[in-house]
């Protein structure tokens, strides 16, 4: 019987990794993110879809929490230290901006709705959050690494993402139902610990990269997956999300061990966060989407809007032309692994309703869809609209 | 000149300097996997750039076409005074007769007077190769002779 279910759990997990690398071949092939399509695959395998899934929920609940880990340190490897402090000194009336542009629809929709405090905390972080990855790769597949508008795209990205290391922290806090001094309690542990780890980076870096760093691959990988989840589950003990852990584990690698790690983790973190896809896609009751469709789409066009707004703000005060403000504006639009982080720890806390997680995927599916698309055509549209304006001129 | 270094979060370094004159830009990013992105402004919205990813050799061979004409030119300004006595830059082609051998076997000064005073590779500039120098594809070789002297030197390098 035992020896029935491994076999059986095997098939499954090896059905729905097949499933997902054909559904990426796809993604690569029109060239879109492959997250909206991992989101779609596991809505059709999940509760009240074509095919249900059930001996290999254990191993892909696990897989997720690794998968959201890996995810953030890979995100802290990308940044040293002194981009994150000079992006932010350079950026912050641009990250607010953002802040109150784009978390502001999450939290209006969230009230409308009726989820209260709970909810609005987390709609927001859901809008408010572009995808760095998407975005990233966005940049370098248009061309537009060396253009003007670019370091002012990226530095509104750093800080989003240093903005995620405070929020997260809060949001556990606020799902975990805590009072309110325990969720100050929360904040200040993770802020006391974000300024550690960056001060740590700054002056000693290279010590925490000596102590994970190996020459051998098989050792350094051990080593560094050990650390990421030993620090991850002190911080989760601590109610700090185990995200935020792995995120500062990450910013405090530095240089060559950073750039090492980040290629012996690349497979990993793609396959694990794959399967955080899926499995939220699993728990969403595709029949839960119709209701909350409408939202999610009036949702989808206004942070649409405000996304584009402060992008055209942010060039606009770095003195960018009207192309790069609207090259900057579309290029935030995408959203993707991090809303769904969000959304993730939300349901995975029971303390949002179920249409949550629908209105959420929907969400995404759309900004995923909408952020690379509206990136590459409102170049060419502008362009054709001010020739044509000069024509009739 | 002057570069303006920027950092891009995440991706890399940027620098690139300003064209007189024609309200362009050039310069390189500098890509934290290794890969380096030629980058030029485009006439027409100057804060576009068009990028050229360029691998490690690709990089090093443009560096050598760009700096190998400068060192000829500053060489050649250096003995204008002596008569009879010229610079030429000549290329290490894939397959030439001496890719892969040693600079002693071409008995270049014995054969032809002239003699290989610098050589460009990887963008860097190698002054005074000695006779155990081996040559690779793509190294630029500076010589300085007479003018027979460097049509020999030509025919040498191409024929053996």
């Amino acid at each position: 019987m035992v020896a029935n279910t491994t076999a059986l759990a095997l098939i499954q997990l090896g059905a729905v990794l097949f499933g997902l690398g054909l559904l990426g071949r796809i993604a690569a092939r029109i060239g879109m993110s492959p997250i909206p399509l991992y989101l779609l695959g596991g809505l059709l395998f999940g509760n009240g879809g074509l095919v249900e899934l059930h001996h290999v929920d254990e191993f892909i609940h696990l897989a997720s929490e690794i998968g959201v880990i890996l995810l953030l340190l890979l995100l802290g490897l990308e940044y040293n230290a002194a981009e994150l402090v000079t992006g932010m000194r350079r950026s912050w009336p641009a990250g607010l901006v953002d802040i109150f542009l784009n978390a502001t629809p999450g939290v209006l929709v969230a009230l409308a709705l009726g989820w209260g405090f709970t909810g609005a905390v987390t709609m927001a972080g859901v809008t408010y959050i572009s995808s760095s990855g998407i975005v990233a790769k966005l940049l370098d597949e248009l061309g537009r690494l060396g253009n003007r508008e670019t370091p002012v795209i990226l530095s509104i990205l750093v800080f989003e993402d240093l903005v995620m290391a405070g929020y997260l922290p809060v949001l556990t806090a606020v799902l975990a139902g805590v009072s309110l001094l325990a969720g100050l309690q929360t904040l200040g542990v993770a802020l006391l610990a974000l300024t550690v780890v960056l001060v740590v980076a700054l002056r000693f870096g290279r010590y925490v990269s000596a102590l994970v760093a190996s020459a051998d691959n098989e050792i350094f990988l051990l080593k560094l997956l050990g650390c990421a989840l030993l620090v991850a589950g002190v911080a989760s003990s601590v109610q700090v999300s185990a995200a935020v852990g792995a995120f500062l584990l990450g910013i405090a690698i530095s240089d060559s061990t950073a750039e090492n790690a980040t290629k012996i983790l690349e497979p990993l973190r793609d396959l694990f966060a794959a399967l955080f896809f899926v499995l939220f896609g699993l728990t969403t009751d595709p029949a839960s989407i119709p209701p909350v469709l409408g939202w999610a789409c009036l949702l989808a066009v206004v942070t649409t809007a405000t996304k584009v707004g402060t992008g055209w703000w942010a060039a606009k005060r770095a003195g960018a032309s009207r192309y790069g403000r609207v090259r900057a504006g579309t290029a935030l639009v995408a959203h993707g692994e991090f809303s769904i982080v969000i959304a993730g720890l939300a349901v995975a806390s029971g303390a949002v309703p179920i249409e949550f997680a629908a209105l959420a995927t929907t969400y995404v599916l759309l900004m995923a869809i909408v952020g690379p698309v509206a990136a590459r055509v409102v170049e060419p549209i502008l362009v054709w609209s001010d020739r044509r304006g000069v024509r009739e001129a | 000149m002057n570069v303006e270094v920027t950092r891009l979060p995440g991706i890399g370094v940027r620098k690139d300097f300003p064209i007189k004159g024609l309200r362009r830009r050039i310069g390189v990013i500098d890509h934290k996997d290794g890969t380096i992105y030629l980058i030029v402004s485009k006439a027409d919205n100057p804060e576009a750039t068009d990028q050229i990813p360029l691998s490690a050799t690709e990089a090093a061979v443009l560096a050598n076409l760009l700096g190998a004409p400068q060192l000829v030119a500053q060489l050649r300004e250096e003995h204008r005074e002596l008569d009879g006595v010229n610079t030429r830059q000549f290329s290490i082609l894939e397959g030439s007769p001496y890719d892969g051998r040693r600079l002693g076997e071409t008995e270049m000064r014995t054969r032809t007077k002239a003699s290989i005073v610098a050589i460009m590779r990887g963008g860097a500039v190698i002054p005074s190769p000695g006779p155990d120098f081996t040559f690779a594809a793509a190294d630029l070789l500076v010589i300085v002779g007479t003018t027979e002297g460097l049509d020999a030197a030509a025919r040498i390098l191409t024929n053996g």
